[in-house]
């Protein structure tokens, strides 16, 4: 699985963009964006998937369950 | 020659950006001393205070700088940027969603720009006001969440613009890594939010940091905020920079406390505190204006200003405006100033033009002084007796502004010692409830119902006899003169009034501080 972004509770903030571990985080559309293929749920980065611990708003960055979970290598 | 780097250099002695902290310290030190009796006899001083009261270097950074300089706000423009959208923390009073354009406080925006397009802003607005003086990046988010754009933003600037003073407002955490990037762009105001220094109280105000790629809560994090809060605003005064603290006053939670951060600032070179109400209400869907989280009255906040003024110079005249706020304080020309209207501008930066208006601006605030010195004679008469006054004013130290006209009204507090300005009162509608004329009045006198007289430069038949009815003397013979002058004339009618019997002086009431939206930010 990944992390997606719920579009109507994104304020625009920028925040998470930067701290992507894989550079999957762009704007696109006046929102922010999670690539599916780029998203490792910052496992083997960080304890805590840092979109999520940064986001401003609660439950804006989610896991989205249409995408089958990350597999570590 | 105003190249800010120059200026810089030539106070310091060095062109390498520090300075001799022990110096520094001392000339702070001195400085405060003029703050610090008891009897409420002391000079004015710090941002109410004049060339007199400080020295030299410190009046050179400060009298043109409206957020450090009472003085200054009233001649001088300041404008934010709103190119630092992210933060690391979380804050209690602030909701990152809520996005309405009239709104009118900090961490509020209405788009946010690229550095270059900062850069053309910041040009294109100085160009059009030559008082403005001042770019600040106060978010909406941290300036220094952000460090790559704000310091692109800064660079930029100082290339087209040297003039123009930088500086920054920020929370604090992330400051310590950034000091001396900060130096290094002859960034010489830096304000810091600090609301607490015990971890015990700060749990209450933020419910997170984000702190080595983690989200911390509660004690935890409060303690690593307020112990980088400290080191960073140490760092700063080590370097010769001024420090301005914000706090925004929290009844039941930070109230008392902030009587101990002003210590704990104070004795680290802060250079001055801004105590500000809580900005609170349901409809901003913050946390504290979810959960019914009052914010201060205006007793209670001048209560509290006055108790931290015998330590340290206090601002009042703070108008928490918008990350992207453009003009004078109280005034915001940001919608004049949009993205599309600044990429259609031919902007032709004119310094000679912007230095030839602020020295006229200059003759003018000296003869404001002149015009104050000459009424300070008999107000021995007034023993205790101290009260306030409301002025509408547009700016520039004069009574010139109809009551009906008003948007917020400056306080002054009238006393043995002179006027002093305490602070204003917005008076601006609010964006629901749909208030009418009538009612319009009601918020006015709510607002200064402390208040013994308002000075107008003209008023109505109608509210003229309303306010009357409320207990507040309207006064319009002083159209057009300086207030402070025109204040100590009639306070000392007053005084007269008083000594014969004429009337008797009566203490007034509370005053509420204006909550909610901005019904026109025009």
């Amino acid at each position: 699985m990944s992390y997606k972004i719920v579009a109507s509770q994104c304020t625009n903030c920028t925040a998470c963009e930067a701290l992507c571990p894989n550079t999957a985080i762009s704007e696109a559309k006046g929102t922010f964006v999670i690539d599916p293929a780029l998203c490792t749920e910052c496992i083997g980065h960080f304890d805590t998937p840092q979109c999520v611990a940064i986001c401003p708003v609660d439950d804006t960055c989610v896991i989205d369950p249409s995408v089958p979970r990350y597999q570590p290598a | 020659m105003t190249d800010l780097g120059q200026e810089y250099s030539e106070m310091t002695g060095d062109t390498g950006g520090a300075v001799d902290i022990g110096d520094i310290m001392q000339k702070m030190a001195e400085h405060k001393g003029c703050g610090t009796s008891s009897d409420g006899g002391k000079a004015s001083c710090g941002s109410s205070g004049g060339p007199e009261d400080m020295p030299p270097e410190i009046w050179e950074k400060v009298k043109n700088h409206p957020c450090y300089s009472e003085e200054a706000h009233h001649h001088y423009a300041r404008m934010h940027v709103a190119v630092a959208p992210a933060c690391n923390i979380q804050c209690n009073y602030c909701n990152r969603k809520y996005d309405c354009a009239n709104e009118s406080r900090p961490g509020v925006v209405s788009e946010r720009l690229t550095p270059e397009q900062a850069s053309k802003k910041v040009l294109a607005v100085a160009s059009t006001i030559p008082q403005m003086t001042v770019l600040g990046i106060a978010g909406p988010g941290d300036p220094l969440a952000n460090p790559q754009k704000t310091f692109e933003t800064f660079r930029l600037i100082s290339e087209v613009a040297p003039d123009i003073k930088l500086c920054l407002s920020t929370n604090g955490l992330a400051l310590p890594d950034w000091v001396d990037e900060i130096a290094k762009y002859k960034v010489d105001h830096v304000t810091i939010t600090i609301n607490m220094v015990d971890p015990e109280v700060g749990q209450h105000i933020y419910p997170w940091i984000f702190w080595e790629n983690k989200r911390l809560t509660g004690y935890e994090a409060a303690k690593i905020l307020t112990e980088r809060q400290m080191l960073g605003l140490e760092m700063l005064t080590e370097r010769g920079i001024l420090a301005k603290i914000n706090s925004v006053m929290i009844p039941g939670i930070n109230d008392k406390h902030l009587v101990e951060v002003n210590k704990a600032v104070k004795s680290r070179g802060a250079f001055l505190h801004n105590i500000m109400p809580l900005i609170s209400a349901p409809e901003h869907g913050t946390v504290f204006g979810l959960n019914g989280q009052r914010g201060p009255s205006a007793q209670e906040l001048k209560a509290l200003q006055d108790e931290c003024e015998g330590d340290m110079n206090m601002m009042r005249h703070c108008r928490q405006c918008r990350a992207d706020a453009v003009g004078l304080l109280g005034e915001d020309r940001s919608a004049e100033f949009t993205t599309d209207k600044i990429m259609e501008m031919e902007v032709e930066y004119d310094s000679e033009g912007r230095k030839a208006y602020q020295q006229a601006v200059e003759a003018e605030r000296q003869a404001k002084v002149a015009a104050k010195a000459d009424e300070l004679d008999g107000l021995e008469k007034a023993g205790d007796i101290k009260l306030l006054i409301a002025v509408a004013t547009k700016g520039h130290g004069i009574i010139n502004e109809h009551f009906g006209h008003a948007k917020e009204f400056q306080i002054y507090e009238l006393s043995g010692t002179g006027a002093k300005f305490v602070g204003h009162r917005r008076v601006d509608l609010y964006c629901q409830g749909g208030y009418g004329e009538e009612d319009a009045l009601d918020t006015v006198i709510t607002a200064i119902n402390d208040c013994h007289a308002v000075f107008v430069a003209k008023i109505g038949g109608c509210p003229k006899a309303d306010l009357q009815a409320a207990g507040i003397e309207p006064v319009d013979q002083y159209a057009h003169e300086y207030i402070e002058a025109s204040a100590l004339v009639w306070f000392k009618d007053y005084l007269a009034k008083v000594e014969s019997g004429e009337i008797e002086h009566i203490e007034r009431g509370d005053a509420a501080i204006r909550q909610g939206a901005l019904l026109s930010a025009g």
